[in-house]
Order: structure tokens, then C-alpha cells, then sequence
């Protein structure tokens, strides 16, 4: 019986379904790049003096093991905690700073340079929720700075800063970090954790 | 009747494949430029939390990991306890000192004041050990932290 020669199979599309799948994967990997919330630590110091600080400069936060929030000696909801630190950071107390917006309770902080967040947790808290609160902390920051920067230079703190950091933005660097600076002068992060 | 007769007509000619070395190769060379390589196989479950306040961390290269969180599945008999991993293994916090500095060795000197430390740490994972961590950073004067997040809003997680 005569051997019959398998047909060929046509490979030529082999090449459309190759380019198919590199542009599928072209358009769908991202190159990931880590992100997340920078802080810095205190230094080992043991011979530090102590600073006398007012009370009412200082806003405590309090996180428990049961990742309860407390606030002021006030439970409070991690939804609210961006505003109280907002308003206590831009209470601005004795009319030094004229930039705050804040109430102007002399019961709170007196201006934004004074002005301390101290966070505390127990062992047991879950990152989780100390994340959530750190973030909550900085958000608060974030959106005084983007408020001062949009009424100084019309553009906020965050732009400024992606602006800062992107290597195709033309424009003077070195104003952009005077400006960025002046903002982060104005209101500097002063956010103390207790070991 | 010639000998030389015609094969069948109407059948296709073989179409060449010569250039699919070429598209296999540019595969290649899209994967070997895009992958970034996992230097640590993970032994803790490492579900990372969310917030929406985040810096980007890039130089890679100046970036040291440290792993924290509960033992996966697989290395159950570990307990249950948040570990912390170094590299490939479990460590104990004193450990940390060791490793810092072996990371500081590896690097030019003059980078090493640039060094960031990047918790990547699992959002179940427990305040104490994170605590602990952060000391023992201090005592080596490793002061720059990153807590490694996703990207997304705090509250619909």
C-alpha cells in the first residue's frame, strides 16, 4: 500500500497569532513599580532634652488593640479623623499664622509650625488600621498643602511635587523647589509616633 | 502524458516560515526587558493594605525589603504568629541589624545614605512585631521607611 504523505498544516498564520499575543501583552503588562507611604524614623538618641510642649499643641491619636480610634480622648471614626486633624492643624490659635482658615479656638493648636500629631498603637493594632491612619494623617497634610499652593501659585502641592519629580516637564526646577519648600515650611509634617 | 508532469494545480505553495525565529525573538526581547525579576520567594502571606497617600519608590537598587506577615499555607508548622522574612527565610528581629548591614556592604558607600527601607508587610499582620522591626532600624540608624501599599482608597477595602 502506497505511504501517504501527511498533509502539511499551513503555518503561516503562525506569525498574526504571535503578534496577537505580543501586542495583547504589550498593552497589558505594567511595569510595576512599588508604592507606598514614606516616613522617616526618629534617630536612637538617648541624651535628648526634654521640650516642653503645650498641650494643646499636641493632637493625640490613639489606636487600640481592638483597632479602636481614639482621638482627642474622643472615639472617633477613621472617616472623620481627616477632618480633626485638618482643623487642628489650621486652627492657627494665636493669630500668627495668616494663611490658617481654621476657627481660631485657642483651645487648639497655635499655628501649623507648632502644631503636633501624636500617634500611638498598641501591639496588637493591625497594620491594616495603622496604615489607614497614617494615611489619614498625611491626607491631612496633603490637603493643606494643595489648598496654600493652590491659592499661592494656582496649581496643588501634589502636582507641584509630580511636576518636581517628571523629567519631561519643562519649566525652572529650581523655583518649583523653592516654591515646593515654602509650602512644606508652611505647614511642616511634625508627626510624632510613640514608641 | 510528459513525465515531467505538473503536480496537481490549484494546490498552495508551502508558505515560508522563516521569520518566525524573528517574531519568537522579539517575544524574547519584549519579556527580557519588561520582567522584573522576584528576588525572594515569599513564606508569609504578603497581601499588602491600601492607601491613596502614596509616594512612588523607585531607584530599586536603593531599596532594601523586608517581608512581614503570617506564615502561608505551605509553611503552616511555622505557627501562626507574624514572622518576618529576610531574603529567602524566616528571621527573628535581631537579625535585622545583620541584614542591613550586609546590604549596606553590597552597595557603593556613597549610596548608602540613600538607602530606603521597604516594609512590605501583611495587612493582618500585628502592630508588635512591625514595632519591633522599627527599632531595631533605629539602632542601626536606618531611619528611611517606606510602608509598601497598593494603590487604592482606604475606605472601599
Amino acid at each position: 500500500m502506497a505511504k501517504r504523505a501527511a498533509p502539511e498544516v499551513n503555518a503561516g498564520s503562525m506569525a498574526d497569532i504571535a503578534f496577537l499575543l505580543l501586542i495583547f501583552f504589550l498593552v497589558t503588562t505594567t511595569i510595576e513599580t512599588d508604592t507606598g507611604i514614606n516616613r522617616k524614623l526618629p534617630p536612637m538618641d538617648d541624651n535628648q532634652e526634654d521640650v516642653i510642649i503645650k498641650q494643646k499643641n499636641i493632637f493625640t491619636v490613639l489606636v487600640n488593640g481592638k483597632d479602636e480610634l481614639l482621638v482627642e480622648d474622643e472615639r472617633m471614626n477613621l472617616k472623620d479623623l481627616r477632618k480633626a486633624a485638618v482643623e487642628f492643624l489650621d486652627n492657627g490659635g494665636d493669630g500668627t499664622c495668616d494663611y490658617c482658615h481654621g476657627k481660631k479656638d485657642p483651645a487648639s493648636s497655635d499655628n501649623p509650625d507648632k502644631a503636633i500629631i501624636s500617634l500611638k498603637n498598641a501591639r496588637e493594632t493591625s497594620y491594616k488600621m495603622y496604615v489607614s491612619v497614617q494615611n489619614e494623617l498625611v491626607a491631612a497634610y496633603n490637603e493643606l498643602r494643595d489648598k496654600r499652593a493652590m491659592s499661592l501659585y494656582g496649581k496643588t502641592f501634589t502636582e507641584m511635587q509630580a511636576d518636581y519629580d517628571n523629567v519631561n516637564w519643562v519649566g525652572n526646577k529650581e523655583r518649583l523647589k523653592e516654591k515646593i519648600e515654602k509650602i512644606k515650611e508652611e505647614y511642616p509634617q511634625k508627626l510624632s509616633e510613640v514608641q | 502524458m510528459s513525465k515531467f508532469k505538473k503536480k496537481k494545480g490549484g494546490e498552495l505553495p508551502a508558505i515560508s516560515t522563516a521569520s518566525l525565529p524573528d517574531i519568537v525573538f522579539m517575544l524574547l526581547f519584549f519579556f527580557m526587558v519588561a520582567t522584573v525579576m522576584r528576588e525572594n520567594t515569599l513564606m508569609i502571606k504578603n497581601n499588602l493594605p491600601y492607601a491613596d497617600q502614596v509616594e512612588k519608590l523607585d531607584k530599586k537598587d536603593l531599596v532594601m525589603y523586608i517581608y512581614a506577615g503570617k506564615p502561608s499555607e505551605q509553611y503552616k508548622q511555622y505557627g501562626t504568629e507574624t514572622k518576618i522574612q529576610l531574603n529567602d527565610k524566616f528571621a527573628d528581629v535581631s537579625d535585622i541589624a545583620a541584614f542591613i548591614a550586609a546590604e549596606r556592604a553590597s552597595k557603593r558607600e556613597e549610596l548608602v545614605p540613600f538607602l530606603t527601607t521597604a516594609l512590605k508587610v501583611d495587612k493582618d499582620a500585628s502592630m508588635g512585631t512591625i514595632m519591633d522591626i522599627k527599632q531595631e532600624l533605629r539602632k542601626v540608624n536606618a531611619l528611611k521607611i517606606n510602608y509598601t501599599t497598593k494603590k487604592g482608597d482606604v475606605f472601599s477595602h
